[in-house]
């Protein structure tokens, strides 16, 4: 078998050396003794095949792979939480060293400060992006950073009641309630918002922890919380911003700027491909002063023996290897390699790329906007938006879809996929850079034609 | 010195052997980097753009940002910084990596080749299902493979990484409680010996958690559980094989008297490497266990993740599954992702799963297929026990063999010598090794956890041992000023964690800035 070293001289000769020692044992059953006699099986397990080589394993995940139709072999518009962008090839090379994808997380710095100074880049990246003062060393996802985003505002207020817009991804709303039910919170899921028209700011009174808000919001709305802001913190509540598209950043105010006390964003859209929805990267960030109440690991600049600068993680008695049942979260391993891919990617564009980048977005949304509009029957919702609108059609949205994918074409997400049985009219529909004049021609061409 | 015909010198004599002072402060391959952000130059781009077209904002009140403050590189500046940050990583493809409780083992490259196949890594999750059969089908083997080789009734494949598996198997407890309408129990036990994550987690969820204390043979003590179970507990998390490396001998015993008081047995299973295809957990009387993906199957740890950390199910637990999961109707794959379906306790991440990961991971499993999987964990527990057997003369194992695929000593050999745990292992760092787990499990004195996996050969483990043993021997000797001055070969020497901790500096800040605040 090519992944295990041993030969069976090896095996004997370490039994040998195995049975000579106090722990007395001939044969690798006997090493196995403790394991109560009924459970040890007899043999390898049943029902599944033995060893291949790599060229049957490739043509096994070939052929699963090839039942898929990749985003990128068609004209595809999909967002609601994960976006199609272009990575620099620079990118996956770099990945993929070996130092950087076989390393552990960093606990022993002397061995591991390339893995630390990409941490101390990427915390201070997010904390550039968010406009944010210190951001961690990344969590799960978005919609996981959006959950612990509440409980620390639950730790840092001594409240236990979240108000969530109704503008909030539903998958990041349902995490958040499924913690609320188990760990014990109350968390008001408002009223789905399709036009961005909630005011949220009378909702807050003495007992709420914090208002969470999406922006842009799931149907793309694009809203200035400065207001909402400071209702927050005049009654001690904190505003959590939530961002689904990171690429956003590159041309709105930042959350920070706003006024948000946390952000909690997904990064999916730098360095990362859409892998069918994961592994994705949740960034955190946070004002100064609630440093020591954030979950997740932290990088931190120090000194070593010579005096020379290096990075260490850091405040990890916040965290569950030293403070057990008292952590701020029960994270351990997080996003470290989809976090690197995110850092290479943001160093490779630059001020200049990533805001030129962020701004050809919105151009590509723009145009697909005023292509779509001229379709028969065809309502854009959105008087504002970044790289995503909603549209409204003459027809259910989930069969219009299904009809263009046999076109060959991925025509956004029905809002019904994420609101079963809701707003079955209603489209979500997503430009990037990676969207061409053709594609946006090709995809209003045949959704006239669906929709006649 | 040696010189050839030449007269050019040909090795390195012992007044040669010092490193030098460089002007650079580079020392050959180790090459100082600065911060990508000490590289900036302005207007400078590693990507070239088109053009972006005249447009009409439309960001309604919201108004286009200043500026970000991001650094302006080139390309192969970029591909250069990183390339030599990477140089500054200790990895598995450069050497034994023993830590315990990690299981850093060989990550097979055909994995990243088969999560790269576009079918794969280009496909939105929320493409329609019909565009995207092939990636629920391959979750659906996924699923097979890890109920067969636990023989478990059922899995969810959503949990991001290990902990997070863990929340969602206690989730699952806490609702067929409710399910039941018990909802006196507030206790979760969980044994001294247990990772940090497991009361942890217990405690998010809101139990209260209760040590069980360990027997001096390193296991759980039965008497003591038993004397703690009652209708006030939700159920036991226990890590089996443990974290001192040894396997649950009474573990049929804990979960009978588990089961007897109304509770459900969880089981950790960080350490399932040490089983995998020659004991199913469904014959330990385990009710729910969570698998590492980037342990047992291969998935590369990246620095710190991304993990995956599916979680299998018994009967009695099978109902109590987060959305979302795939089914089969007329020979078509679903993804059910609303709760409202059945009886699904609700979501824990968005999307479905780390899907990268489980094409990685099941790519390993075919490689290995059934045999190769009973190898494995037979290669994994060998080569433990030999690293046991040879070291157990000059240091102090903490308990009687066998270990299971990790061995476990204690601090005793050190003692008088001045010399502690953490200065062996940066010790061992200057031998060219990564250290093992240290002061980890908490069950005994100056913990050193030592995890070889099946992956090192036998010659990878003797150099090792030697090097340890010599070590051991050193440190007897009374050479404590070697090991205090240790590392000394890395790119940077031991650092200041306190320091660090005291005055938290967690990002770079510009020298305006700096300059203002030292002030």
């Amino acid at each position: 078998m090519r992944y295990l070293p041993l030969t069976e001289a090896d095996r004997r000769s370490m039994l040998s050396a195995i049975q000579a020692s106090p722990i007395k044992a001939a044969t690798v059953d006997d090493l196995f003794r403790d394991v109560p006699k009924a459970a040890r099986r007899p043999g390898p397990i049943e029902g599944l095949t033995n060893h291949m080589g790599e060229l049957e394993v490739e043509r096994a995940l070939g052929s699963m792979a090839a039942r898929n139709l990749p985003a990128g072999s068609c004209p595809s518009f999909l967002g609601a939480g994960a976006y199609r962008h272009h990575v620099p090839a620079t990118v996956d090379h770099l990945v993929q060293r070996g130092e950087f994808l076989t390393a552990y997380t960093p606990y022993q710095p002397e061995v591991s400060q390339g893995t630390l100074q990409v941490l101390f880049e990427f915390q201070t990246q997010v904390a550039l992006l968010t406009g944010m003062d210190v951001a961690n060393a990344s969590m799960y996802d978005g919609a996981t950073s959006c959950a612990e985003a509440v409980m620390m505002a639950n730790r840092v207020t001594r409240r236990k009641k979240a108000v969530l817009s109704g503008g909030l991804h539903p998958h990041y709303r349902d995490v958040t309630t499924t913690d609320a039910r188990f760990i014990g919170f109350e968390a008001d899921a408002r009223p789905t918002d399709p036009m961005g028209s909630e005011d949220l700011a009378a909702l807050v009174d003495e007992q709420t922890s914090c208002v969470v808000v999406q922006n842009p919001s799931v149907f793309g709305h694009v809203r200035d919380y400065t207001a909402l802001a400071q209702a927050c913190q005049a009654r001690g509540a904190l505003l959590i911003v939530v961002v689904t598209e990171a690429m956003s950043l590159g041309l709105l105010t930042p959350p920070g700027a706003m006024g948000a006390d946390i952000v909690a964003a997904e990064g999916q859209s730098l360095g990362n491909t859409l892998n069918f929805g994961g592994p994705y990267v949740g960034l955190f960030a946070v004002k100064e002063k609630y440093v020591r109440q954030m979950p997740g690991r932290l990088c931190g600049q120090t000194v070593d023996a010579d005096g020379r600068r290096g990075f260490v993680l850091t405040l990890s008695t916040r965290e569950q290897h030293i403070r057990r049942e008292k952590a701020t979260s029960n994270i351990c391993t997080n996003s470290g390699l989809c976090a690197l891919a995110f850092s290479i990617h943001l160093s490779l564009l630059g001020e200049e790329g990533f805001t030129g980048l962020a701004r050809l977005n919105h151009a590509k949304a723009g145009q697909l906007a005023d292509r779509l509009a001229g379709v028969k029957g065809v309502e854009i919702v959105n008087d504002s938006f970044f790289n995503e609108f909603t549209v409204r059609l003459p027809k259910p949205a989930a069969g219009v879809v299904e009809e263009l994918a046999q076109r060959r074409i991925l025509g956004g997400v029905p809002v019904s996929r994420l609101y079963p049985g809701e707003m079955e009219d209603l489209l979500l529909v997503a430009a990037t850079e990676t969207n061409t004049d053709s594609d946006m021609d090709a995809f209003a061409k045949a959704l006239s034609e669906v929709l006649s | 010195m040696s010189m050839n015909n030449q007269g050019r010198p040909t090795g390195i004599g012992s007044a040669d052997s010092a490193v030098p002072d460089t002007i650079t402060g580079n020392r050959g391959l180790q090459i100082e980097e600065p911060l990508i952000f000490e590289q900036d130059s302005a207007g400078r781009c590693g990507v070239d753009l088109p053009e972006v077209p005249a447009m009409r904002m439309r960001l309604g009140t919201v108004k286009p940002r200043a500026a970000v403050g991001l650094p302006g590189l080139a390309e192969p500046q970029v591909v250069r910084h990183y390339t030599r940050l990477s140089q500054k990583n200790y990895a598995i493809d450069s050497g034994l990596y023993p830590l315990g409780s990690c299981t850093m083992k060989h990550n097979p490259r055909l994995n990243e080749k088969m999560a790269r196949l576009p079918g794969f890594s280009d496909v939105h999750p929320l493409q329609p299902e019909s565009t995207v059969q092939g990636a629920l089908e391959l979750m659906d083997t996924l699923a097979h493979w890890l109920k067969t080789l636990t023989g478990m009734a059922a899995v969810t494949l959503a949990p991001a990484a290990g902990a997070h598996g863990e929340m969602c198997g206690i989730m699952a407890i806490r609702s067929a409680h409710e399910a039941r309408g018990d909802t006196g129990r507030t206790k979760i036990l969980v044994p001294e010996s247990a990772h940090g994550t497991n009361p942890a987690t217990a405690a998010a969820c809101g139990y209260t958690v209760e040590s069980i204390p360990a027997t001096p043979d390193g296991r759980v003590d039965l008497e003591a559980l038993k004397a703690k179970l009652g209708p006030d507990v939700a159920g036991l998390m226990l890590t089996n094989p443990n974290t001192c490396g040894l396997f649950e001998r009474e573990i049929l015993e804990i979960a009978e008297a588990v089961h007897g008081a109304g509770g459900y047995f969880y089981c950790d299973g960080a350490n399932f490497n040490a089983i995998v295809g020659r004991v199913r957990p469904a014959d330990l009387g385990i009710d729910v266990m969570h698998i590492n993906l980037h342990k047992t199957f291969s998935t590369p740890h990246g620095g710190g993740g991304p993990g995956s950390g599916p979680v299998v199910f018994a009967e009695s637990l099978a109902p109590y599954l987060p959305v979302p999961f795939v089914v089969k109707e007329k020979g078509d794959f679903r993804l059910v992702e609303e709760a409202g379906e059945g009886p699904a306790f609700g979501r824990m991440k968005a999307f479905h799963g780390q899907m990268g990961m489980f094409v990685r991971a099941l790519a390993y499993m075919m490689s290995h297929g059934a045999d190769g999987l009973w190898q494995v964990a037979s290669d994994a527990v060998l080569n433990a026990n030999y690293v046991m057997a040879r070291l157990q003369d000059v240091m102090t194992p903490s308990f009687d063999g066998p270990c299971m695929h990790e061995c476990l000593f204690d601090d005793r050999f050190l003692k008088g010598t001045g010399v502690t745990t953490l200065d062996i292992a940066k010790a061992l760092i200057d031998e060219g090794f990564h250290p093992m787990t240290m002061y980890f499990p908490l069950v005994v004195h100056g913990a050193l956890l030592i995890e070889p996996t099946e992956t090192e050969s036998k010659a990878s483990l003797d150099q090792f041992v030697t090097a340890l043993r010599a070590l051991a021997e050193r440190a007897k000797s009374g050479d404590v000023e070697y090991f205090q001055g240790a590392p000394r070969l890395t790119p940077r020497r031991r650092l200041d964690e306190t320091g660090a901790a005291r005055k938290p500096i967690l990002r770079w800040t510009p020298p305006a800035e700096q300059a203002q605040a030292a002030e």
